[in-house]
């Protein structure tokens, strides 16, 4: 209860916090969709080198984040970018991983039928491959969201405020309230934006797909 | 309307699909590919709207080679069914009609109608608009799929293997519709199948393929009845019995064990001969023993009773005048045959009027309860 009463006390920092960390993953998640997506289009129709860009993007998810943001401070610095930068290479992976699965999974046979049709390439992916991949693109977003909710309060050590600001603190100051305050509203918010993508998830999921409801 | 002139398909500069291919589609007539799977039945048909790219020759579209239209410019003008249909999950059987009618920029209104018209002309209710694919059956699914390839009204239809992945029932109902909507709009239309049943059903004409070659190009009545080769014959012969009964002879029905007996026995020698091998009529030939000769007549058990017959030869006995038929004869001709002349069995002769076999009463319920059985076996596959 003691933590309760000590959000309350602070919760015009609190708040700040949770605002700032929603920018930082924010951002983030906005240019991996922008890069990402893209990738991912692009290595499902070139599958010789989809290899070799999935396993850039699978390394790149192997190094610890710790590493990773004391690794880019010789390069950029500390503070707002180079926090964007690192998570925004961890949101990535899964959006390319989604969008190339999405994407390759579309049934063979209403590819065919489009091209006998007589689509382009390009009126095939508009028409076809984006709208039937749209599920699972937004479901790699989510999961790019929900992990970089989490990882972002480790961008606090590189001065990118945040959430994780309570949480460092608290260690330095073994003050258990102070990790609470951070780590509660982080799992919240977490579990918000989960929700929140899952839903426009199922909203965007083309009526035919939806099977017999 | 299409002409494939020394096609070539290779892929790797080695595997040869489709060999030095020649073919000429008339318009208006339904053309079937048939052969076993790799036989380049596919791969031929997909070259024509260049959905497969050929090595080697030349294919004209309405006296214009393909290559001179680009590749999209020329599908929109061929209409194009495939097995798994094919349709956008994610639009409604109405978008999906459309969709050709769209990129050809028609305005809504004359999609709509357009769309309309197709369903019912496919025969499925205006309601089916508004409806998704998966809320149809395979054989509805199908009917869509025919009505998008009929869209923009193309003269040339390529259908690949339409209706292989339905149930024989709705398979056939199918293939019906489909003669049924040529007699209409008269279009040319490429067809491939595995199914010898279905291709002597709908084609004009027929090409059996295999190794990437035509083997013969021909009218079905021709393909079966004067198969280019063995290959051909076989591949028709497999399932044949079951075929449309006017394609059917009476040496396929006939029974080729044959009782005969010998013109020079007296009536005694024959009565003995006939009680031996438990058997009550035979057919009298010239000579003992031998099946390949010209019948004089028949005769039964009863007839060689009595003093007088028992000392006369069977030349002399036979009576009953005998009925044969051309071994080549017809199914119905031959039931008409019976029927007519009232007789229990026909003799089946060969061109030199002599004995091959009988068709009777029997062997003819034989050969329909086969033919019964061997559909029923047919439809338990699928």
């Amino acid at each position: 209860m003691d933590v309760i009463r000590f959000m309350v006390a602070h919760s015009d920092d609190i708040f700040g916090a949770l605002i700032q960390h929603m920018k930082i993953t924010g951002i983030a998640v906005a240019f991996a969709i922008l890069i990402g997506v893209p990738i991912g289009v692009w290595i499902s129709k070139k599958k010789s080198i989809a290899g070799f860009v999935l396993g850039i993007a699978n390394i790149m998810q192997t190094i610890p984040s710790l590493a990773l943001f004391g690794l880019i401070i010789p390069i950029m610095g500390i503070g707002f970018k180079p926090s964007v930068f690192v998570l925004l290479l961890y949101a990535l992976m899964p959006i390319i991983k989604n969008t190339y699965i999405g994407i390759t999974t579309v049934d063979a046979a209403v590819i065919e039928a489009g091209r006998g049709m007589g689509m382009t390439r390009m009126q095939i992916l508009k028409i076809i491959e984006v709208p039937l991949a749209l599920p699972m693109i937004m479901g790699g977003i989510r999961i790019s969201t929900v992990i970089n909710i989490g990882t972002a309060t480790i961008a606090a050590l590189i001065g990118a405020g945040g959430l994780g600001d309570f949480i460092f603190r608290g260690i330095s100051m073994a003050d258990n309230q102070m990790i609470l305050s951070g780590a509660i509203p982080t799992a919240l918010l977490a579990l918000f934006m989960d929700t929140l993508l899952n839903f426009v998830e199922l909203k965007i999921t083309p009526q035919g797909l939806k099977g017999d409801e | 309307m299409i002409e494939l002139k020394n096609v070539v398909k290779t892929y790797d500069q080695k595997t040869i699909v489709v060999d030095r291919l020649n073919l000429k589609i008339e318009k208006g007539q339904i053309v079937v590919l048939i052969g076993e799977s790799g036989c380049g039945k596919t791969t031929s048909m997909k070259m024509i709207n260049r959905l497969i790219p050929m090595s080697d020759g030349e294919i004209f579209f309405d006296g214009k080679s393909i290559m001179d239209y680009s590749p999209v410019e020329l599908r929109r003008k061929i209409g194009y069914v495939i097995q798994q249909v094919g349709l956008l999950p994610h639009m409604t059987i109405g978008e999906n009609i459309e969709l050709v009618p769209k990129m050809m920029n028609w305005d809504k209104n004359k999609r709509r109608l357009r769309t309309l018209e197709l369903l019912d002309l496919v025969d499925l209710d205006k309601s089916y608009y508004h409806r998704y694919p998966h809320e149809l059956s395979g054989g509805q699914q199908q009917r869509i799929g025919v009505a998008r390839a009929l869209a923009v009204n193309p003269d040339v239809i390529l259908m690949d293997e339409p209706f292989s992945a339905l149930d024989p029932m709705t398979r056939e109902q199918l293939q019906r519709e489909l003669l049924k909507l040529q007699d209409e709009l008269g279009k040319t239309i490429v067809f491939v199948t595995h199914d010898m049943d279905e291709a002597l059903k709908i084609g004009d004409k027929i090409a059996v393929m295999k190794d990437g070659k035509i083997l013969q190009f021909d009218t079905p009545e021709r393909i079966l009845k004067h198969p280019a080769d063995e290959y051909v014959e076989n591949f028709v012969g497999k399932d044949r019995l079951w075929k449309l009964p006017e394609m059917m002879y009476s040496k396929d029905i006939m029974n080729r064990k044959v009782e005969v007996i010998g013109a020079r026995r007296r009536g005694l020698q024959a009565f003995e001969i006939m009680k031996a091998r438990g058997i009550r009529r035979a057919i009298v030939v010239e000579k003992e023993g031998k099946l390949q000769q010209v019948p004089l007549g028949w005769i039964h058990i009863s007839q060689l009773r009595g003093q007088a017959a028992e000392e006369k030869t069977l030349r002399d006995l036979v009576k009953v005048e005998i009925q044969t038929v051309h071994e080549t004869e017809t199914l119905p001709n031959v039931l008409a045959l019976m029927k007519e002349t009232e007789a229990n069995r026909l003799v089946v002769v060969d061109d030199e009027e002599k004995i091959v076999g009988i068709v009777t009463q029997s062997s003819v319920l034989d050969v329909l309860a086969d033919l019964v059985s061997e559909y029923e076996e047919e439809g338990d596959e699928d």
